[in-house]
């Protein structure tokens, strides 16, 4: 256990902050994964976060906290992808592939100038690749709430969205605004996407989103269930990897951590293949005896 | 064939629809009667799923009314869980979280905000509801690895639960086994006469609805004909609505629709 908990662990305040923001974020993309998987909006939550990178990117070059940028331009880019109906429809790729690039490309120009700004070169790293150890106790508060409005609104949601998933008609015709629904998912994912982005960078922030969700979806049944296993899954790899980067301080090179969104995302890929090494679920159709057997007596 | 008067739950007067500038359906009118059976039936591209949407409200006539126990269709959209429906070709994919039952428990509430809270008596709603339409075999089977005929009973068991009073169903028996196509068959007829629920549903054949159907609404060409099946289902009729001569083959029970010269 020692050799696990460095000591000190937990009485450093940074670390406190970062087990706390990475357990909203973990929690958060969890349940939010589940549903943007089984609506096939993996690339959606992709193009979020290239346009959230943009967003950081602009706000460290205008000296605000990142976070905001972030929540502004993914919630933007969420109202704009629904606009023009990009987050579906795979005609559009290439338009939409065209854009992203040109995001990234602004993206790249901020940072630049900010970096000549304010001589910070880790500031690229961090809005990149996470800053889960340096979140300002400030922003704590805002990303907490964040997280629990885009949770709420998400569970709340969370019977229309299933019933949208099986028919986009049947949902319509019991009085479901089954496109207004859409947008306040869409807006629901990019909040997802930029409190990830805070925790582990705005390039791995679906890799918290898509991987604890693919993994439940492998293994839990029910809606309920794959939910809970998603939000367990990915605070079980953020709150280890954490732990795990805090030890690296004595790894070698001795005296400098290696970086939280590696063991992440790391952790991450381990939890999906180990869902893999489960008895593989049958593809072909079961009768009905073979059914009652698996059934609960 | 049944010949019961029953007192009217659907009807269409005059409806037309165009979509895309073009007509679809014009001068359609016919009439549902509580706990009917009807097969709408009719060619591809005929207007059978157009006129599945008109009645479901999520396509509007351009002409004429629709009136759903007696109430103009528009004021029983909202929130309407008085048609239960089985949309066509419906593929759900394996990954889905969803067992049998977590369909059918959201025919129940699927359309609200908020937490559906377990509870005994929406178990037994549910459990009821499965061993309604046959499923109880694979209650707790995701629905995505059921066969397309389990697949199609548990989404009857969805657009049952409500209780609705009109069931339509798009094209139900398309790609099913000649066995699993009777079963369905044989639990609508079950349906519409022990629960009083009307049936409305499409096919582009009509042979394996023989024994249930109490009428046939023929689509063709845009336009409808509607009735007991040996009186819409004749040569002379079929070749008006088709506006061209068809032959009409009666063989082994079986009725064959043929193109004629």
């Amino acid at each position: 256990m020692r050799y696990l908990f460095e000591p000190g662990l937990l009485a450093s305040d940074p670390v406190r902050i970062a087990l706390l923001i990475g357990a909203v974020v973990a929690v958060t993309s969890g349940v939010i994964g589940v549903f943007t998987v089984i609506r096939a909006q993996s690339f959606a939550g992709h193009s979020l976060a290239d346009v959230a990178t943009t967003g950081g990117a602009g706000a460290f070059l205008a000296g605000l906290n990142q976070f905001w940028g972030f929540l502004a331009a993914g919630a933007a880019a969420a109202l704009l992808m629904e606009g023009i109906g990009v987050q579906r429809r795979r005609g559009r790729d290439v338009a939409t592939g065209v854009v992203l690039g040109g995001a990234l490309g602004l993206a790249a120009l901020f940072l630049y100038l900010g970096t000549l700004k304010t001589a910070a070169t880790g500031a690229s790293f961090t809005i990149l690749f996470g800053s889960i150890f340096v979140v300002s106790p400030g922003t704590v508060p805002a990303i907490v709430a964040a997280g629990a409005v885009a949770l709420l609104t998400t569970a709340a949601l969370s019977r229309v969205l299933l019933l949208s998933a099986i028919s986009p008609d049947i949902a319509a015709s019991r009085g479901v605004n089954v496109r207004l629904v859409g947008i306040v998912y869409l807006v629901a994912l990019a909040v997802d996407v930029s409190l990830s982005a805070v925790a582990i960078g705005a390039v791995l922030s679906t890799a918290l989103l898509i991987g604890p969700a693919a993994t439940a979806l492998r293994v839990a049944k029910s809606p309920g269930r794959a939910m809970a296993v998603a939000a367990v899954t990915g605070l079980a790899a953020t709150w280890l990897g954490i732990v795990l980067a805090y030890d690296s301080y004595y790894w070698p090179p001795y005296g400098h951590g290696w970086p939280v969104s590696f063991f992440v995302v790391a952790l991450v890929l381990v939890g999906y293949l180990l869902s893999y090494a489960r008895k593989p679920r049958r593809l072909v159709p079961r009768s009905p005896h073979e059914g009652a057997e698996c059934s609960p007596a | 064939m049944k010949t019961v008067t029953r007192s009217a739950l659907l009807e269409l007067s005059d409806i037309s629809v165009r979509l895309g500038g073009r007509q679809v359906l014009g001068d359609v009118s016919f009439t549902i009667g509580k706990g009917e059976f009807a097969g709408i039936i009719g060619p591809n591209g005929a207007g059978k799923t157009t006129l599945l949407r008109l009645i479901l409200g999520l396509v509007e006539p351009s002409t004429g009314h629709i009136l759903l126990d007696g109430e103009p269709r528009q004021k029983t959209r909202k929130g309407g869980t008085s048609i239960g429906y089985v949309p066509q070709k419906l593929l759900i994919d394996p990954d889905m979280p969803l067992r049998a039952r977590d369909v059918v428990s959201l025919g129940l509430d699927g359309h609200r905000l908020g937490f559906g809270f377990p509870s005994r008596q929406r178990r037994e709603l549910v459990d009821q509801t499965l061993h309604d339409v046959g499923a109880d075999g694979y209650a707790d089977t995701r629905v995505g690895e059921l066969s397309g005929g389990e697949q199609q009973r548990v989404l009857i068991g969805h657009a049952l639960i409500s209780r609705p009073s009109l069931l339509l169903l798009d094209e139900p028996l398309a790609n099913l086994d000649l066995r699993s196509e009777q079963e369905i068959v044989a639990l609508l007829g079950k349906l519409a006469t022990e629960q009083e629920i009307a049936v409305l549903l499409s096919a582009h054949d009509m042979n394996p609805l023989m024994t249930v159907m109490d009428r046939i609404i023929y689509v063709a060409n845009g336009k409808v004909a509607t009735g007991p099946t040996d009186e819409v289902v004749t040569s002379e009729g079929l070749s008006r609505l088709y506006g061209h001569h068809v032959d009409v083959i009666r063989l082994h029970n079986r009725v064959l629709v043929v193109a004629g010269e």
